[in-house]
């Protein structure tokens, strides 16, 4: 086949494949979202952001989202650089580390609520100490802050490898010579960290965060798993809408709002963090 | 008959042009090495002639057929890459005969072959290893290996040595000479090193920014360079270039020295001498000595002649210090000039 | 000579203390992982009343009770069993699908290639388990509401720009020589793909089709809205949270797990090729 057309043809396939579920369903959201029966509207957004839920799902997505994603891309640049100072044993360190990639926030959410729950395994550890005389029922209304940090946790403990992954992968892409110079020219670890491990890891940070940021905007199952209706979060006000309220006009606004925080997110990311032309490795 | 003829091959890509107008005959069974600086077009031109790239222009016959419409494997060619591209998944074995399996021949023909090829190139002791398992001389004898087990009309190397050690580079050649003789295969071999060149070629063809300046032997490439850039590229150390002003008819003015010299009587012209077609002698050009090496076999003296660099091939022998005055003569017939203008020779 | 002993052996000190901080916090850090998942496990294999008693054990009573409810719940192993359906689908059209782009992009330069590379890009961006509510509609008009297939499809989507920029990487570290040389010696283009570069880069497409299994698998927010009879687990557990008891809920937690954990521990040499260079 002719070299000048085969190209085409080979892409052809995930192209009319997005189009048709990506692109297509994107035009029909924003048409859910900006009609009513009646036509063009900006009805659904207004009945979405009168709502009194929506600025305590606001509040607590970009809450969550604000503590979460700092606590993990620390956690990881931590675990990363604890990885590539490994040699025997790193394989299974690793591979432990990045168990929590493969589960589901369902699950995560799941074994987290085995530890937090009335007759959960904290209870007992706390039992055991005797800082209790009885289980304490801590995921309840009265307990806000504690509901939120139970989703906090899970959170950690379930996307941090996520980002582990990437930054593992950039890391090992800087060439070992650059800190053999930096440490010949009297750099300490820690001046080599910040000064050449972190901004060669720009492109991967970038990526890393933008990743994270998005799929924190989507946080979900966790919280339905932990904490139920006591916080609110946009994609579960999302599915309530469409599931329990029925109005499939009001989830796509709700799914447009998520959207636009989301690209926000991602170009201010990209934009704080953007490498130089040239400056990469 | 394995006749390769190029016709007005030019190659773009872009608003860039790699080949202009190449024109090429190359005799059945004759082993050509096209000879250039990286970026000269000479991969290309191979590339052109095994099918991996369309020319833009113009045609390629193999054989009295022309070929420049088919794929590489209907060409009649085998082909011998620079990083050999020996198949990591197959045992030497399974790569050698890689393409008569596709021809579909029995396995007890295949299995003659491949042992043929493999005990010519040396490596029968290899046939069940892997590739990963080979240095990089025996993974270049496979890829060798396998070309010659096709029994091509045609074989076509792309600087299949460079990747090698000095020595070993100088072993493989005389090998791969050797070998390819007897296969009575024509040949067309790229490669940048004019050692190579000189020593493995039938002809030469010496190509510049896309263009063939010279294809001839190679002794009369190294004695009769067509061009400038042959004469400088030829040769280690190269041609010396001095300049020659015209001093009447036949007569021309070199660093002060009035030479026999062509009879065009137009402008300045380039003197050329290699540096060791040069003698000490009584009369000659004055030179100061700038640098010596001794370099065992000879001395090599790099000179200042007229304000111009030149260097001379001089007998070990001879006692010679920096800052000494030499005189050197050029050998009469030696002697080389060449138009400013044009950078072509002039007779 | 005092002097020279004295000031060595607390640069050593600091060196060992150092060392035994760093081994602490790896042990710390593997064992904030594992743990929750054991006592997941340990809820799994614990009795219904164990589950639901106080204190709990740190040791399971090995009781298949839990299991036993789990899989003779209404609907359960259904949903199991439609889990692995929708995964399996997944696996197949998104290497189906992305590996002959991935190709493409690996090999060829063409007009279009850099809107094509970040239409990919993009799709990650995106948001996409929300792209389910209008599919929900469409999926109706389609007669495809509710069918494993369909929920595959958009499952599909998810993966497919990790199948693409995974074998474009794959694709990528086969060097055309190795085809080249291949079309010399008597291939077509299709035989020199199967027969010298399908070898090479298969344990890196298995790898790549298990992650894409392992996406659909997770996946909660599209299957819970396109799902209704023919629940997948995720869809399943999400919308018997309020309802279902404890131990259903554990025991549902752990099955979700387990393939997790099998098929990370398979394709983890290929994790960090994966990443470091679906990352650009």
């Amino acid at each position: 086949m002719n070299a000048r057309i085969l190209p085409y043809v080979l892409i052809l396939p995930v192209t009319i494949f997005l189009c048709l579920f990506f692109l297509y369903p994107f035009i029909l959201v924003a048409q859910l979202a900006f009609t009513t029966g009646a036509g063009f509207t900006l009805d659904n957004f207004r009945e979405v952001v009168s709502h009194w839920k929506f600025p305590i799902s606001m509040r607590n997505t970009l809450l969550l989202a604000g503590i979460v994603v700092p606590v993990q891309l620390a956690l990881a640049l931590l675990m990363a650089t604890m990885v590539t100072k490994m040699d025997k044993g790193r394989d299974m360190v690793l591979y432990v580390w990045t168990i929590p990639l493969g589960i589901s926030d369902l699950a995560a959410g799941l074994i987290w609520l085995a530890i937090f729950e009335q007759s959960g395994f904290l209870n007992t550890m706390m039992g055991a100490l005797g800082l209790v005389e009885r289980p304490v029922n801590l995921l309840t209304f009265q307990n806000p802050v504690l509901v939120f940090v139970a989703i906090a946790l899970a959170e950690i403990w379930r996307a941090t490898a996520i980002m582990l992954v990437i930054l593992v992968a950039g890391i090992g892409l800087i060439p070992k010579e650059y800190y053999e110079a930096a440490e010949v020219f009297g750099a300490s670890p820690w001046k080599r960290f910040v000064r050449i491990t972190l901004p060669l890891l720009r492109p991967s940070l970038q990526t890393a965060l933008v990743l994270r940021v998005i799929l924190a905007f989507e946080v979900f199952a966790v919280v339905q798993a932990l904490g139920g209706t006591l916080f609110p979060v946009l994609m579960g006000e999302t599915y309530a809408y469409q599931f329990d309220l029925l109005n499939s006009g009001a989830a796509a606004a709700m799914a447009l709002i998520i959207l636009v925080i989301s690209i926000a997110a991602t170009l201010v990311i990209l934009r704080v963090l953007r490498v130089p032309k040239g400056a990469t490795i | 008959m394995a006749e390769i003829q190029i016709k007005n091959v030019a190659k773009t890509f872009g608003s860039y042009t790699a080949l202009h107008d190449i024109n090429l005959t190359i005799a059945d069974q004759e082993f050509m090495v096209l000879l250039g600086a990286s970026g000269c077009g000479k991969t290309t031109l191979l590339r052109i002639v095994a099918g991996l790239e369309t020319a833009t222009t113009g045609e390629v016959w193999i054989g009295g057929r022309r070929v420049d419409h088919l794929a590489p494997k209907d060409r009649g060619i085998a082909m011998v890459f620079q990083n050999y591209a020996v198949f990591p998944h197959l045992t030497v074995f399974e790569n050698i005969g890689f393409g008569l399996r596709m021809q579909k021949l029995p396995n007890d023909q295949v299995k003659r072959r491949v042992e043929r090829v493999a005990t010519l190139m040396h490596i029968e002791q290899l046939l069940k290893r892997y590739s990963g398992e080979l240095s990089g001389g025996q993974r270049q004898r496979v890829a060798v290996a396998r070309a010659l087990a096709m029994e091509p009309d045609v074989i076509l190397m792309d600087e299949p040595l460079s990747n090698l050690d000095a020595l070993l580079r100088m072993e493989m050649r005389a090998e791969l000479k050797g070998v390819l003789a007897e296969s009575k295969t024509t040949a067309i071999y790229v490669t940048h090193d004019q050692v190579e060149a000189m020593s493995m070629a039938d002809r030469i063809s010496v190509m510049h920014q896309g263009k063939i300046v010279q294809a001839a032997t190679p002794i009369e490439v190294y004695r009769n360079p067509a061009a400038e850039f042959v004469a400088g590229f030829i040769g280690n150390p190269p041609m010396n270039f001095l300049r020659a002003e015209p001093a009447g008819e036949g007569k021309w003015k070199v660093a002060g020295q009035v030479l026999d010299g062509p009879s065009t009587g137009k402008g300045p012209l380039q003197f050329a001498i290699r540096p060791e077609d040069i003698d000490p002698a009584d009369q000659g050009l004055t030179a100061i000595a700038k640098v010596v090496e001794p370099l065992g076999a000879h001395l090599l003296v790099t000179c200042e002649v007229d304000g111009t660099l030149f260097r001379a091939v001089l007998d070990s022998d001879l006692q010679v210090k920096p800052g000494d005055k030499l005189t050197l003569a050029p050998q009469p017939d030696r002697v080389r000039w060449f138009d400013p203008q044009s950078t072509l020779a002039v007779a | 000579m005092t002097d020279a002993t004295a000031t060595a052996a607390p640069a050593t000190d600091t060196r060992r203390a150092g060392r035994f901080l760093y081994l602490a916090g790896v042990v710390v850090l593997c064992a904030w992982v594992i743990v929750p998942i054991y006592f997941l496990l340990v809820n799994t294999l614990s009795s219904p009343d164990t589950v639901n008693s106080f204190p709990k054990p740190f040791i399971p009573d090995f009781d298949l009770g839990s299991l036993a409810f789990f899989a003779k719940f209404a609907g359960m192993l259904t949903a199991l069993k439609n889990s692995v359906i929708v995964a399996g689908m997944t696996m197949i059209l998104s290497i189906l699908i992305g590996a002959p782009a991935g190709y493409a992009l690996s090999r060829f330069d063409f007009a279009g290639k850099e809107l094509f590379r970040l239409l990919i890009l993009l799709t990650r961006a995106f948001p996409l388990p929300l792209l389910a509510l209008p599919l929900a509609v469409f999926f109706i008009r389609t007669g495809l509401d509710d069918t494993t297939f369909g929920l595959a499809l958009v499952h599909t989507t998810l993966a497919l720009p990790f199948a693409v920029l995974i074998t474009f990487s794959l694709f990528s570290g086969i060097p055309i020589e190795l085809e080249e040389a291949a079309w010399t010696l008597g291939c077509t283009r299709v035989t020199a793909f199967t027969k010298v570069v399908l070898p090479l880069i298969l344990p890196g497409i298995t790898a790549s089709a298990i992650f894409a299994f392992v996406i659909s698998w997770n996946e909660v927010f599209a299957a819970a809205v396109l799902t209704i009879e023919n629940r997948t687990l995720t869809a399943f557990l999400l919308q018997n949270l309020d309802t279902s008891p404890l131990h259903l809920k554990f025991a549902g937690g752990f099955i979700l797990v387990v393939p997790a954990l099998i098929f990370i521990f398979a394709v983890r040499k290929y994790l960090f090729a994966m990443w470091g260079i679906a990352n650009r």
